[in-house]
This record gives structure tokens, sequence and C-alpha cells, in this order.
């Protein structure tokens, strides 16, 4: 005997369910356990996480910690903006602000990189175009994640959380060369 | 319903002795309607209704834009018109119909009075005036800062004053709400448990308080930071708004499930297979799903890795087996309701022989397969601490969560407006042909849409830009041909969408205005205009056996719906692994 979703219920409602429910419930909760141990997982045998160094920082500082980079790492510039080329293993500091990604980096292929992202104003989005890797970019907090680019070649960085009306005109650049061309495109490229 | 044997035109013993006047009796289902239920119902609805048209509106003129072939608005309209879009169908389309849901699923179920109906009045003046008050700053410019208004963007503190009072009007409705269960049980306007619909109205219930709670713990700071009377941290910001801007959508998953059982008790007279089963998941609900706030804070620099897989999970993914519980027991509570009726041949018959020209039955059909298998699989995935690198802020996520709240929660809502209509209005369903395809066109469109928009997600397309060929930006990027074709077909199954929307707004505006009256108890007569749910009544006529009805096969007592959620299983399990294999391809970091 069956109630409606409307009728209500008399008596103990607490019965046993049929065996497809039971088997379900069962294929349901085991799913579920995959899917929570999928992430500590991938924490230990994958090469894409999320966690980083996180520590807060002031604006002024991190734009002060920025500018000592670019001045210490300048290689040329490319529309009105440094290209800085840090050496393998190094700290990298990449800053949104409304509306642009500075610098551009040159990085590697095969190094890793400490690649700190923050904001001086409001929200970014760090989007690195064509790979699709995301990350929100906080005024307030440094973000430092170990990166490691896998092959040379041309990438953007697109904003992709909302910051105003020139959202859509901040895309900054990082270029990546092969780990053995680095001493050729040293040489003067400041197009 | 206390009584289910009430035939129509009786009275339940409930009502009788009562102040005549203030109920009437619903000539439909023998319920006592107290008329003050009756009036908050439509006022809601009406508002919520009023909130789509304008969401509607800003949803097309966003298409259009985003739509690069049309390009339509400029990139400061654009972004205030999302914002419009966002406040409208998020907040006061869905928060309207749900408290209209709360006052159906209390008094009208449990045939009791709304207690203290000038308190629930003022909640609803509340909400309109906060309403108001958030589309004037929006629309002259004041608040351009997107429905999540991230801190530290600016906007006008009057636009968090009209969400606050808007909050503050839904909490006293709930509060309202409340009280009706602990009037309707001291006045023994029913015996036993409540139904299972209002079970999960309760649990929405309890949902919205904790988020609405929140909301004030974020609105409250950001609106005196806003007159500069104090500081407000960025990331907290998030961790606090998302408490409430993905709580509020788990009002919507409770509210959606409970209309789900309810449309399945009224087209196709489902049963509840298991009282235990379906509670426990709405329990379920209650327990965990407010943890969700971490899905969008997964690659955020407060947070480490920790508190992310434990939150992000719901506590190991206790809400998800939820869902996929009430996925199971609501086609379930369909296939025995028809199994009973004699409906029983091969695996499939019942769905074969379901009221498929009914709009509440096919809007439930959609919204729990659209929600599910779209909705439901791409958000745990996209939930996934690092899968969501892959996945953060680009147009996958609204990709997912345009399956789940407007194909999921407003097609389960609008389906069940074709039977408030009848019920509650007492109106015929104008342009009823246009009724019958309307969920199909709706469904379909936003299928194809939130299909299209979460590929081109995968390309790293941005969500919430004005500009995707970034045409005057400092460099290049220049997406995959093949996204011209993705976003084209977004925008088509878009417009589809849309008509559907629209044609919703016709028939239930011209139905409740202009429509014809439906006489008492001669709903027979009107076959052509009303769904045939209301006319024949199957929730009256459960058959009283304690026989189970006959099944083929080795797959138990409800062979259809354990097909259909092995097929939701595979299609789960392969969309999840083959993310992570997509993940492994980008760069190396940590």
């Amino acid at each position: 005997m069956y109630e409606s979703g409307i009728a209500s219920v008399q008596g103990v409602w607490w019965k046993p369910a049929h065996r497809a429910e039971k088997v379900w419930i069962a294929i349901a909760f085991i799913w579920c356990m995959v899917l929570f141990a999928m992430m500590p997982l991938w924490h230990l045998r994958g090469g894409q996480n999320p966690t980083g160094i996180r520590h807060r920082v002031e604006p002024a500082d991190f734009r002060e910690r920025t500018n000592e980079f670019i001045a210490a790492y300048q290689v040329g510039e490319d529309a009105g903006m440094p290209i800085v080329e840090p050496p393998p293993g190094s700290d990298v500091y990449l800053i949104g602000m409304m509306w642009q990604w500075r610098p551009i980096l040159r990085l590697q292929a095969g190094a890793e990189y400490t690649l700190h992202l923050s904001s001086v104003d409001v929200n970014h989005g760090f989007n690195l175009y064509p790979f699709n890797v995301n990350f929100q970019v906080v005024p307030g907090y440094d973000y430092a994640l170990k990166v490691t680019p896998t092959e040379a070649g041309e990438f953007r960085i697109v904003c992709n959380e909302f910051c105003g009306v020139g959202h859509h005109l901040m895309v900054g650049r990082i270029e990546v060369v092969p780990a053995d061309a680095t001493a050729a495109a040293d040489v003067g490229d400041d197009r | 319903m206390n009584a289910p044997d009430a035939g129509p035109g009786t009275t339940t013993e409930s009502a009788t002795g009562r102040i005549a006047g203030l109920f009437r009796t619903c000539p439909t289902t023998g319920l006592a309607v107290h008329r003050s239920a009756d009036r908050l119902i439509k006022a809601h609805a009406v508002a919520a209704t009023v909130a789509l048209l304008v969401g509607g509106i800003a949803a097309l003129l966003v298409l259009l834009t985003r739509w690069q072939a049309i390009h339509l608005l400029d990139p400061v309209w654009f972004y205030r018109i999302l914002t419009v879009h966002g406040m409208n169908m998020l907040i006061f389309f869905i928060i309207f119909f749900e408290m209209a849901v709360l006052m159906f699923a209390g008094p009208v179920l449990l045939n009791s009075r709304v207690p203290a109906p000038k308190v629930a009045w003022s909640g609803f003046g509340l909400m309109v005036l906060g309403a108001l008050l958030v589309e004037w700053t929006m629309w002259t410019g004041q608040a351009d800062v997107l429905f999540t208004s991230y801190v530290p963007l600016r906007a006008t503190p009057n636009f968090y004053l009209g969400i606050i009072l808007f909050a503050v009007g839904a909490l006293v409705t709930t509060g309202v709400f409340f009280a009706s269960l602990v009037v309707a049980k001291r006045e023994r306007t029913y015996e036993g448990s409540v139904p299972l619909v209002t079970f999960g109205a309760i649990t929405a219930g309890i949902i919205a308080v904790i988020t609405l709670l929140h909301g004030a713990a974020i609105y409250i700071p950001t609106w005196l930071w806003s007159m500069d009377l104090m500081p407000v941290d960025p990331q907290i910001y998030r961790l606090v708004w998302w408490a409430l801007g993905h709580s509020s959508q788990q009002i919507n998953v409770a509210a959606m499930v409970s209309i789900w059982y309810l449309l399945a008790t009224l087209t196709v007279g489902g049963v509840v297979v298991n009282q235990k089963i379906s509670r426990t998941a709405f329990v379920l609900y209650i327990l965990f799903i407010s943890m969700a706030s971490a899905h969008h804070l997964l690659v955020d620099p407060g947070f480490g890795a920790a508190w992310k897989v434990w939150n992000t999970s719901y506590f190991m993914y206790m809400a998800v087996l939820a869902s996929m519980l009430h996925g199971f027991t609501v086609p379930a509570g369909v296939e025995m309701g028809m199994r009973l009726r004699g409906y029983t041949q091969g695996f499939f018959g019942w769905l074969r022989r379901a009221p498929w020209g009914d709009p509440g039955f096919s809007s439930l059909v959609f919204s729990v397969v659209v929600f599910g298998f779209v909705g439901g699989i791409t958000g745990v995935t996209f939930g996934t601490e690092q899968i969501n690198i892959i996945a953060h802020n680009t147009l996958r996520i609204p990709g997912h969560f345009h399956a789940t709240v407007v194909s999921g929660t407003a097609m389960a809502f609008m389906g069940v407006t074709y039977y408030v209509i009848p019920l509650i209005f007492r109106k015929q369903i104008a342009f009823y042909p246009l009724a019958k395809i309307q969920p199909y066109l709706f469904s379909i469109g936003m299928l194809i849409f939130s299909l299209a928009m979460t590929f081109a997600g995968t390309f790293g397309i941005p969500r919430r830009h004005w500009d995707i060929s970034f045409s005057g930006a400092p460099f290049d990027v220049q997406y995959s041909p093949a996204v011209d074709i993705i976003i084209a077909v977004m925008a088509i199954g878009g417009l589809m969408g849309i008509v559907g929307g629209a044609i919703y707004i016709v028939v239930t505006v011209w139905s409740v205005f202009f429509g014809k009256p439906l006489p008492a108890g001669e709903e027979a007569k009107y076959a052509h205009s009303i769904p045939p749910g209301i006319i024949n009544r199957p929730w009256l006529e459960i058959p009283d056996t304690d026989e189970e009805p006959e099944a083929p096969g080795k797959l138990g007592q409800l062979p259809g719906t354990a097909i259909l959620v092995g097929i939701f299983f595979v299609a789960f399990v392969t969309y999840y692994f083959a993310n992570w294999a997509l993940l492994s391809f980008v760069w190396e970091v940590g």
C-alpha cells in the first residue's frame, strides 16, 4: 500500500526498501567515496593542484616586489610592457590590474617557476590561453603556484573575472622558449 | 490532505466548523484552502512572473551580445544588463516563486490557515520594495557590479540595501510558513506525518533560513563598507557571499525536488516508493548542502587543500548521494504508480503510456533528466578541487548552472504553474495547445544552449565577457574557428529557450488576468484547456493493494528506473574521468 506525495502519512514510515533501491544506494555511496578519494589521490600522484603557497600581502608591497622583479630581469619591451626573463627556479611576479597583466613573462619549457599572482585593485581571473588553466586573483592575497610550462610557444593571459568596463581588453602575454634556445632569444627581442 | 478519498465538492473534516468565508474548499482536491494562502500564492506568483519577464528580456540582450555575429550591446550596457539578468532570475524570480511554493506546501497541503496574514503580507511588501530598489540602482547604472558584486567593486549603498530588504522579507515569509506548520499541528488539520511534498518544502525553508542569514552576514557589512563605515576583505567576501550565492541554489534544489514529487503525484498519481529513503535524502540536504560555497573558491588563494577537499565534497559527497537518491525515487514513484494502474508492459510501457501531452508531466521529465544528466554531472565534476582548474570562470560554469537552475528548477516551476492556474487561480489555461509544446521548446532549447556553452568553455572561453574577439586588446587571442560555430549553436538553443519562456509568460499572464474561470466541479468539460491530471485526479485513485505489480526481467520491481539510473551512472563515470584526463594534459601546477 503506497501513499502519494501529497498525502499525510499514517503510522510508522520507516520501512524496508526495495532491493533495487538498496542496490542503487550502495552503488551511489561507493561512487561518492570514489569521488572523494580522487582529490587526495591527485594531490599525491597528480601534477595539477591548486594549493600553492598563500599569504596575505598589501597591494603596495606586491607592486613593489613586482617592480624589483622587473628591474632585475627585464630583457625587452612589447606594446609598452616590459618583457621579463627570470632564471629557471626563481620567483616570478605577475600583477593583475585594471586592465592589464604586468609584466610579459618569458619562461623556459620544462623549468619550474614559482608564479606569484595578485591584484592591486579588484578581483581578476587568470586564464592561460590556449591551455585553459584558471586561477582567481584576489587583492590582498599572494597566490604563489609552482608552474612548469610543458612546451614552447606563445601564450596569453585572459582576464576571466569581471573587473570593470575595460575587462575585455585585459590580455597579458607569456612566452615559453625551448630550454636550449634561451640564449638565442635573449638577443634583441624587443619588437 | 488528511482525507485522500475526499471527492469533488466534499468538505474535509478539518474545514468544517470554521468561520465561513475564510476558507474555500477546493473542488478538485477537497482541500480546505485558506483565502489568505490563496491570495499570497497569487501575489508571489505574479511577482515571480514579472521578474522572469525582466530577466528574460535581459537574457535575450545578453545572448545577442555574446553571439559575436550580432554583438548587440556596448560594454557598459552589456555588463549592466548581465547584472539585471542575474538578479532577476537567480534572486527575484526564484525566491518569489519559492515563497509561493512554501505557502502551497504548508497551509494548503496541510488544510491549515495562514497564521498572521498581515505579517506575511509585510514580508511580501519588503520583498517588493527591496526588488524595486535594486532594479532602480541597476537600470540607472549605479550598480554595474554583476550578480556577485565582488568587493572591492563598488555599487551604490541602495543596491545592497535593496537586497537586504528583499532577504528580510523572504525571511519573514519563511517564518510564517514555519508558523503555519505549528498551527496545523496544534489545530489538528492533518493526521500522522506531513506529506512528503511538505517535508521537502520544510527542507527548502530551513535551507532558506541558513542562506538568508549568510546573506545578512555579508550584505550588511558590505552595505556599511559601501558608505566607508567599515572594511571588507575581498576573500572573506567571496567566502560568505557564496554561502548565500550557492546555498540559495540549494533552496532551489530542495524546492524543485519537492515539486518533482508533487508533479509526479498530480500528473500520473506517482507514489512514494519509500518514505524513509526520500525523507532521509532531504535531511542530507539540510546537513551538508550549505558547504557548497567552496565550489566557487577552489582556485582561490585564501584556502588550503584540506579545507577545499572537505567542503567541496559536502562531507564526502553526502549531498550528492541525496540527489542520486531522489534521482532514483522520483522516476521510481512514477513507474510504481503507473504499474499499479496496470501499465505493466515491458520495461518502459509505463513511460510510453504516460501523458506526454500534459505540460506538467513533460516538464517533470525534462526537469529530472536535464538537471541530472547535464546539471548534476557537470556540477560534481567542476566542483572537484583539481578539475576546477580547467573550469573556473569559463563558459563551462554558466553552462552547468543553466542546466540546473533553468532546465531543472525553472522548468519544474513552469510545469507546476500549469496546475496552479486551475487549482489556485481557478482559471482555464489560455492557448492550451501552446502550453503543451512549451516544455518541449523550452527544455530542448535550454539543453542545446547549456551543452554548447559547456563545450565552448572547454576551449577556455571566459564567462562574463563582452568581446572574445579581443579587438583593441594589446595582444591577440584567437580561439579555434570551431568556437564560432559552437557559440552560434548556443545562441540558437538560447533563442529557442527564450521563445519557450515567452510562451510561458504569455500563457500564464493571459490565463490569470484574462482567462476564463473554471466552474467548480465541472473540470471534465474543459479537457481541451486544462492538464488531464486535474480531470483524472490520479492521486485519488492509488490502488489499495499490498501486492507488488508485475514487472519483467530480473531487475526487481522497478526495472525501468533501474535501467535509467544505470545509463545515468555510466554517463557520470565517463564524464568525470574524461575531465581528469583533460586536466592531466595542462601545465604542471601546484
